[in-house]
């Protein structure tokens, strides 16, 4: 095989632009389970995004308003979730999965009459053929990745250091005192829930959007669970998210870049490689708990329904 | 003269199946600690909560510092300068001392300018108290430090404690007291929430009786003596439980040189334990939690099983055999542990019923249960032991830990075992569940079965058993009559003092 065939300045660029989806539904999701809810719609969420960011850019031939629409039908499946689970009180894991299999459905029939079209380009800060590497990977990307970057670290920022990050780490601890304190356990969730969904659209409406860019059914292709395989893979951390995206979006370029050098390693062994990953770290963070070297990392109440029962 | 601090009036609560307060009316003076009295589910948390802003009364009026006062959420209740103190603790384990602070405050200061005025506070009180600790770490009386700590921050008119001892060590209890007792004389009122009569008579100045629900009479504890306070609590004549001469039988149970592991990794394996059982006869086992008393009895129930010869039961040996077949046999337990050992907690206690007498009491047939029959079983339990409960359908959990401990040892006496083994059988029980529970065994013992009591509590293994034995470090002592003990000779067996053993042969 041939290693000359890959260009690391293109590499790195692209692999910024594959990172970028995954960042944005991972940090979302690690919003919402830092309240203590799993919402495995991830994949669903994002395939809505993707199709509504792509709908709205191409009919309004705004890339930006293309963000918007698809933020927004991302928080309006997620919508759906949130009733279900905090006021129906549905079980968590059924409730996420069928909202992946509506999205993805859902997604397919409304885009229908859009595959094929070439969606308006998102502006970069620099573009042409001519950039040298250190333009090509810092300044020759859209808003929206620079973004993308920015709100992991601004989550960071407010879980750690605002009363909102103080009160959602709280009822992903323990709900039942953070109601006997007086929060509202089934709001705040709510509004988490409703952000990771915003967030997984958006990362939907990046896939559909730049990387590809193009809408094609089911072209999320299992983004969503690498997005959720990535939270449990940063520990919770919104700044680990950043480095994991980067390192699972690295190996998807990896495995592109491969097949066209002529690697004769099967790929499947690189698409399977982030889940291999995320299981060897779920084992170390326990193993590391188990002799007292770290604390447990997920929140506590991951998963369970509260209902106040007086 | 200023008007008193709070006056109810007439609050009513209700929820389905049950009248949780009917028209209870009390005053609490400034400066005064003022108890609440009353056995598990007399509606004691119920009428905290109301004054706290966690339920709406259905009726009644509430007036602080000569205004009406209906806080409709927990942080009104807190600005008006009500704070509480939670039975189980509302702290979250996974944040520091100082964020736990921080999110039981309306406007928190900044988080060093907290962590200056937790230590303030703690030193000035005697409390100390490390703000940048994690929760997770700090033992029960530490965390209840921290609950305190975030209700005194706030300068609080009156300080709720709903049952703020049941967790703590004497020494604990002690320590409490003292802050309780600055806080008073800095002109705090307290409302102190507890059925252990010796506590209040201890600490409170005036107390308040409910009974189901309604206020049956306030009394200055110090002047009343703790028996009058138990009978206006249960609303009877309090019966100590009475105590038959009984033939002893043949041996029953029967356990020679026991040794076996712990399952757990901070459990205690028993060493060399021996001891018998005969029909009609109570066997006291006393000693501090923690030495081998659970291991006790898994061996005996059959979680753990132990090499054969160790363990025979009219004379079969029974040591190899799992939990379900020693149930069948006739050997019962009724473990400490009443959530998730005793009982799981989220199924209800139809479901809980059959989980333990499906064999002996036939509750399945081919296979299939047996939901009719397993009904009719689990209200006999509720009606026999005066469970108090709106039906079998409801969660264990959601039952207080007197009225499932009646249900946990009813389950298993209704079955009528050979042998009954129960560990701490009013542990947290109040004083009349706990006398019901105690006839019950003796009942059982004057039927002809043979019953092995273990309990922290040396008052109750005094009261009702014929033999006792001292549990220390795994190993278990010989047997001394219970009529022949002293309370020395009691220390020096639970000290394991294993001279005594010699003595006593």
């Amino acid at each position: 095989m041939d290693w000359s065939a890959i260009n690391p300045a293109f590499y790195v660029a692209s692999v910024m632009v594959a990172a970028t989806p995954l960042l944005l539904a991972a940090i979302g999701e690690l919003v919402v389970e830092k309240t203590g809810v799993l919402n495995l719609g991830v994949e669903g969420m994002m395939i809505i995004g993707a199709v509504c960011g792509f709908i709205t850019a191409v009919e309004t031939g705004s890339p930006s308003l293309g963000f918007v629409g698809g933020a927004l039908g991302g928080a309006a499946l997620s919508v759906v979730f949130a009733v279900l689970t905090q006021f129906f009180l549905t079980s968590q894991v059924p409730t996420g999965l069928a909202l992946t299999l509506f999205g993805l459905g859902a997604s397919a029939m409304v885009g229908q009459s859009y595959v094929g079209i070439v969606p308006p380009k998102m502006p970069q800060l620099m573009s042409g053929a001519d950039l040298n590497a250190f333009e090509r990977i810092v300044l020759g990307h859209d808003a929206m990745l620079y973004i993308g970057l920015a709100i992991p670290v601004a989550v960071w920022a407010v879980l750690r250091f605002s009363r909102l990050g103080l009160i959602l780490r709280a009822v992903g601890e323990d709900h039942n005192a953070a109601h006997a304190l007086g929060y509202k356990v089934m709001w705040i969730r709510f509004g988490a829930i409703v952000f990771g969904g915003a967030c997984a659209g958006l990362g939907g409406a990046y896939l559909s959007l730049v990387r590809v860019p193009q809408w094609t059914e089911g072209m999320t292709t299992g983004a969503g669970w690498i997005a959720l395989a990535l939270v449990v893979f940063a520990s919770w951390r919104p700044l680990l998210i950043i480095l994991g995206a980067y390192i699972f979006g690295g190996i998807a370029i990896l495995q592109l870049n491969l097949q066209a050098a002529g690697s004769t390693i099967p790929v499947e062994y690189l698409s399977m490689s982030p889940y291999v990953i995320t299981i060897f770290v779920l084992v170390l963070l326990s193993a590391l708990h188990k002799y007292g070297i770290s604390r447990a990392q997920a929140p506590a109440m991951l998963g369970r329904s509260f209902h106040a029962s007086n | 003269m200023t008007p008193p601090l709070l006056t109810l009036t007439g609050l009513t609560k209700s929820y389905p199946g049950v009248v949780a307060n009917e028209d209870v009316s009390l005053t609490i003076a400034h400066g005064e600690v003022h108890a609440l009295l009353g056995e598990n589910g007399a509606g004691k948390s119920t009428l905290v909560k109301m004054i706290y802003g966690l339920v709406t009364p259905d009726a009644g009026q509430m007036v602080l510092n000569g205004k009406a006062f209906s806080p409709d959420k927990p942080s009104a209740a807190r600005t008006a300068g009500i704070a509480m103190v939670f039975q189980h603790f509302s702290l979250f384990g996974a944040l520091s001392v100082a964020e736990n602070i921080a999110l039981g405050m309306e406007n928190p200061p900044k988080m060093r300018a907290l962590a200056q005025q937790i230590s303030k506070v703690s030193d000035q009180f005697g409390l100390p108290l490390d703000p940048s600790r994690i929760v997770g770490d700090l033992s029960a009386g530490e965390r209840q430090r921290v609950e305190i700590i975030r209700c005194l921050l706030q300068d609080p008119k009156l300080l709720i404690m709903d049952e703020p001892t049941s967790v703590l060590t004497p020494q604990e209890v002690d320590i409490l007291f003292e802050t309780l007792r600055k806080l008073r004389d800095a002109g705090t009122s307290i409302l102190y929430i507890s059925h252990k009569l010796e506590e209040i008579r201890a600490l409170c100045d005036t107390a308040t009786v409910l009974r189901r629900g309604n206020n049956v009479g306030t009394c200055v504890p110090r002047d009343t003596s703790a028996r009058d306070m138990a009978e206006l609590m249960v609303g009877t004549r309090l019966h100590d439980p009475e105590r038959r001469d009984r033939p002893k039988g043949a041996t029953v149970l029967d356990v020679k040189n026991l040794s076996a592991a712990s399952h757990s990794a901070f459990g205690t394996s028993l060493k060399d334990v021996s001891l018998s059982v005969c029909k009609g006869e109570i066997l006291g086992i006393g000693g501090v939690a923690g030495n081998g008393q659970d291991e006790l009895l898994a061996a005996l129930s059959g979680e753990i099983r132990t090499k054969r010869g160790m363990i025979s039961l009219d004379g079969r040996d029974v040591g190899h055999l799992p939990p379900t077949s020693r149930r069948a046999l006739g050997t019962l337990s009724a473990p400490e542990e009443r959530l998730g050992h005793a009982a799981a907690p989220d199924m209800s206690l139809m479901e809980n019923a059959f989980l333990s007498a499906a064999t002996r009491k036939a509750l399945t047939s081919l296979g299939f249960a047996n939901w009719g029959k397993t009904r009719g079983y689990a209200d006999e339990i509720i009606a026999r032991f005066d469970v108090r409960t709106p039906n079998n359908q409801v969660a264990a959990r959601a039952l207080s830990g007197g009225n499932l401990q009646k249900f946990v040892v009813g389950r298993e006496i209704l079955q009528d075992p050979d042998v009954l083994v129960v560990n701490q059988p009013t542990w947290g029980v109040d004083a009349s569940a706990a006398a019901a529970i105690r006839q019950a065994l003796l009942d059982m013992a004057d039927a002809g079965k043979a019953v092995v009591v273990i309990s922290q509590d040396l008052d109750e293994l005094l009261e009702i058993t014929d033999r006792f034995c001292a549990l220390n470090e795994g190993r278990l002592s010989a047997s001394v009559p219970t009529t022949e003990l002293s309370v020395e000779k009691i220390g020096l067996m639970l000290g394991g003092a294993h001279d005594l053993e010699t003595a006593n042969v």
